[in-house]
């Protein structure tokens, strides 16, 4: 079982090598991540055992990555909103400022 | 509080100690996230401000190095999982022997980092007085671990960069600030971890883990594979910034 | 036990876990969770007094105008090191570590914590950090406030900011260990019976401030860490030259520091949850929903850090966005606000001391509290933002709030700490004596602050003195409510009146062993079969029940207090 997974963490290392040699643009990135996160999946439920573990261990593991979420999604919404902050354009603050161009 | 054999005086039975433990390190576990949270959230928003420095950066740094480590990790964790199976099923030898390949596994990884950083320092690439991304391109001849072909192509893409970006080397800084801050803070992790496997390696060789009593190992797995889904996402982003050019 | 009247003294009991053993090893290595409690509770006191005198300073200084006592950086280091020794050193740790410590294991049934060895190694963490806090303030001091806003604190300031940021890092990771004990604790060291909602609500308080300090002390640890990095080795994320940006590291900041008073206030509503019921000697109203509310207030105060930065330049979208998100996170409180005064309601109150302090919570929190609204709401916050307003609003809750929680669970539980009782009358004067000079310390500033004064300021137009001089004479006053305490409580821990049992008599497992407790908590493991403050069905207090149904339980009488 855990010969399976090496393997599959493996091949997906690879993967994410691979990947980040084609032009994805944008989604460069987003692709690493999943990958990263399959990866990362595959250890906690398997090599950490959290797919057998009580209840409560995979409430814990939620609320730890939420938190995460939190930290970084809400701080990243603070600047994805502030209009031209240190000449960076979110894509966000484009349609604000296009807005308010509008608007005159 | 009295100990008997392997029970701590404030449990009343070996179960309610081992889920104790288990709970108390998962916890410990989700206080590491927060705090690796912290510094991927200065990465990520440094990232997107100066995606071009940050491109730059990425693309000094050895690929072949990188992925060879990643690899040694997840080996380790492989090794780490397959000594927590031996502990749980009695099998006292290969305790000792996976947990050593563990350590072993763990010490390549440092190896490998301690030429990656000895590569940066000599390349004028680690943040403070000193630093200067355009050092090894403006002076070819004491940057002789890079061959010609590779130079060539960071001569082009740091010309690129510095075209999109004027302030490139303070920007460049910052991706560096962020490398060896995030692989330091990972590096420290794994010393820690060594020295908990150490520990293990001494207890195993004096017996004492089988499947009544396995949990330190149970325990200390769960730490070092936490150290290795930390460098599963420092690998991407660190090392693949934009390659794709 | 029935409060005693008259008959003959009580006895301590033979052995308890203050003299189970001797010497100072003894106490420096011990893992009994009681003795690490009153190792905290000497810490937290002392950098109570270090506080005690910045404010001191500060309240002096601004007895005039013009500041004729300490140079304008001098006033920025007092200010500063006020801030950092009270929040970081004295309210962060004070509840948790010392009432916390010493009653969850009582409370729960257990012998001790679940890691009885971290708990020793938290103390002695928090105790490295503290003297890295006082090398920097005996070193040059710092001047940085106690938020450290770069890049003033990482490239421009005079002072010892890497050592204070040090010592505050590494005592962060003694508020993470402590949390981490109490929620497994909680988790896997219940006796049998005590069920989660038998639980007392002074531990469902920790549970939840527990969860704060475990997702929310890391991030200020990176921050800190990142920010000492940068003033040693000029790394420059927060630095504009550089590139870097002044305005994440309030992000991170705030992040924690924002849940980090919530840290502060919830273990003291808990011990309010104790005090209110046993004064009034009926059951809480709405237990659950005050659990809840507990979680709740944990869980929603970690959205709204960035009321803080309101006026940084962000987005009308970002702003109404946390500012409404600040307005939810007050209602948890309030709903624990309406059920403690529900269940004052039919129920038979007395005025001991801890009750006094209950009430002085009660209305204090709630003046606190409704300020913090004002803050919320963006308009108002533009103009009353880095005034007196904001500082007579956290120091209602966290002095007015916070600290009277932890006064009076102090006077609760002295007699289970030591066995002893405190000097009643002597204390209900302290009692009010610290009150009257709280209000009069604090409410001038909440006019200071609507009149204009910033806060941080050395000095301020003459037409503001005679509140600042109001404000200076109550905390002289607000002093004298603090040291009397200081003194009748260590005098009493040795000679005051041996308490039994269950004093009060209250209806926590904690009053159901000896005081001063055994080291072992328990003779034998407590089977537990009666719901939480259920006045009515404990024949054991020996209260008087009425049988008519909605009749009050009589309050014991008080006899030679």
């Amino acid at each position: 079982m855990y010969l399976a997974i090496i393997t599959t963490l493996l091949i997906l290392t690879g993967l994410t090598v691979g990947a980040a040699f084609v032009n994805l643009g944008r989604f460069n990135i987003v692709v690493a991540l999943l990958i990263a996160t399959v990866k990362a999946t595959l250890v906690v439920l398997i090599f950490m055992h959290a797919k057998y573990a009580p209840e409560r261990t995979k409430l814990v593991i939620i609320a730890g990555v939420f938190w995460l979420a939190l930290l970084l999604f809400m701080t990243l919404s603070d600047y994805a909103s502030r209009v031209d902050y240190r000449g960076v354009r979110y894509p966000m603050t484009q349609i604000i400022s296009n807005t308010i161009e509008q608007r005159g | 509080m009295h100990r008997t054999g392997a029970l701590y005086g404030q449990f009343k039975t070996l179960e309610q100690q081992k889920d104790t433990a288990t709970l108390g390190m998962w916890i410990f576990l989700v206080t590491e996230v927060m705090f690796f949270g912290g510094i991927m959230l200065a990465y990520t928003i440094n990232r997107h401000t100066y995606f071009h420095a940050f491109a730059m950066g990425s693309n000094t740094l050895s690929l072949g190095l990188g992925g060879f480590n990643t690899v040694v990790l997840l080996a380790s964790s492989f090794t780490m999982a397959m000594a927590v199976w031996s502990a749980q099923t009695s099998r006292k030898k290969l305790i000792t022997l996976f947990l050593s390949l563990t350590i072993l596994l763990g010490f390549v990884f440092f190896g490998v980092k301690y030429v990656e950083y000895a590569q940066k320092f000599h390349h004028h690439l680690v943040p403070g007085k000193n630093f200067d991304i355009f050092y090894c391109v403006n002076n070819p001849a004491k940057c002789d671990d890079i061959d010609a072909a590779d130079m060539a192509k960071e001569k082009e893409e740091i010309e690129a960069a510095a075209k999109a970006d004027p302030d490139l080397n303070a920007h460049a800084q910052l991706y560096y600030s962020a490398y060896f801050g995030m692989t330091g803070l990972h590096a420290l992790h794994m010393v820690i971890g060594a020295g908990l496997l150490f520990w293990l390696l001494k207890e195993s060789v004096a017996g004492k883990f089988n499947a009544e009593w396995n949990n330190p190992v149970d325990i200390v797995g769960l730490y070092w594979h936490f150290v290795d889904i930390v460098w599963i996402y420092l690998f991407p982003l660190l090392y693949l910034i934009d390659r794709h050019k | 036990m029935r409060t005693q009247t008259t008959g003959p003294a009580l006895q301590l009991p033979e052995k308890h876990y203050l003299n189970a053993t001797y010497g100072i090893r003894s106490w420096l290595l011990t893992t009994d969770h009681k003795r690490i409690a009153l190792l905290y509770l000497a810490s937290v006191t002392f950098f109570f007094f270090i506080g005690g005198f910045f404010a001191m300073m500060i309240r002096l200084h601004l007895l005039t105008p013009n500041g004729l006592l300490l140079t304008p950086d001098m006033y920025n280091r007092m200010f500063t090191m006020h801030g950092v020794a009270m929040v970081f050193f004295f309210l962060i740790p004070s509840i948790p570590a010392v009432l916390g410590n010493f009653l969850i294991p009582l409370m729960v049934g257990a012998k001790d914590l679940a890691f009885p060895k971290i708990n020793l190694l938290s103390w002695y963490i928090y105790v490295v950090g503290g003297l890295f806090t006082l090398w920097s303030m005996v070193n040059g001091g710092l001047d940085t406030g106690w938020t450290f806003y770069t890049p003033f604190s990482t490239l421009y300031s005079n002072s010892a900011v890497a050592p204070a940021v040090v010592g505050v890092f590494i005592t962060g990771f003694s508020s993470i260990l402590t949390g981490l004990n109490f929620l497994v604790t909680v988790h896997t060291m219940r006796a049998p019976g005590m069920t989660w909602f038998r639980l007392p609500l002074f531990v469902w308080a920790h549970y939840a401030t527990s969860i704060v300090m475990i997702l929310g002390t890391p991030v200020i640890a990176i921050t800190l860490g990142l920010a000492a990095m940068e003033r040693v080795f000029g790394l420059g994320f927060f630095n504009p030259a550089m590139g870097g940006d002044p305005i994440l590291f309030q992000h991170l900041f705030w992040f924690y520091s924002h849940p980090a008073v919530y840290i502060m206030i919830l273990p003291a509503m808990g011990v309010i949850s104790e005090l209110i019921p046993t004064f009034a000697r009926k059951r809480l109203f709405g237990y659950h929903f005050v659990a809840a509310a507990s979680l709740a207030i944990a869980v929603i105060g970690f959205l709204v850090w960035t009321h803080h930065m309101f006026l940084t330049g962000q987005s009308t979208y970002a702003a109404v966005a946390f500012s409404f998100l600040t307005f939810i996170v007050a209602i948890p409180s309030a709903i624990k606000t309406f059920n403690w005064t529900a269940t004052l309601f039919g129920g038979s109150i007395s005025f001991d001391t801890p009750m006094l302090y209950a009430f002085g919570f009660l209305g204090l929190f709630l003046i606190g509290g409704l300020t913090g609204l004002f803050l919320g709401a963006l308009g108002v916050d533009i103009n009353i933002h880095d005034t007196y307003f904001v500082v007579a609003h956290f120091h209602y809750i966290m002095v007015g709030g916070a600290v009277m929680g932890y006064l009076g669970g102090l006077h609760f539980w002295w007699p289970k700490i030591t066995g002893r009782m405190y000097p009643e009358w002597l204390a209900r004067i302290a009692a009010f004596i610290l009150f009257i000079g709280f209000n009069f310390t604090f409410f001038p500033q909440f006019i200071l602050g609507i009149m204009g004064m910033p806060r941080r300021y050395h000095m301020y137009p003459p037409e503001f003195q005679i509140y600042n001089v109001m404000s200076t004479a109550g905390a002289s006053i607000l002093a004298i409510g603090y040291l009397l305490p200081m003194v009748y409580l260590t005098w009493a821990a040795f000679y005051g009146k041996v308490a039994g049992e269950n004093p009060w008599p209250s209806t926590g497992l904690e009053w159901k062993t000896q005081s001063p407790p055994l080291t072992e908590n328990f003779e034998e493991t407590p089977v537990v079969t009666w719901e939480a403050y259920d006045f009515h069905n404990r024949p054991d207090l020996g209260l008087d029940v009425p049988s008519g149904k909605g009749s009050p339980v009589v309050a014991p009488a008080h006899g030679d207090d």
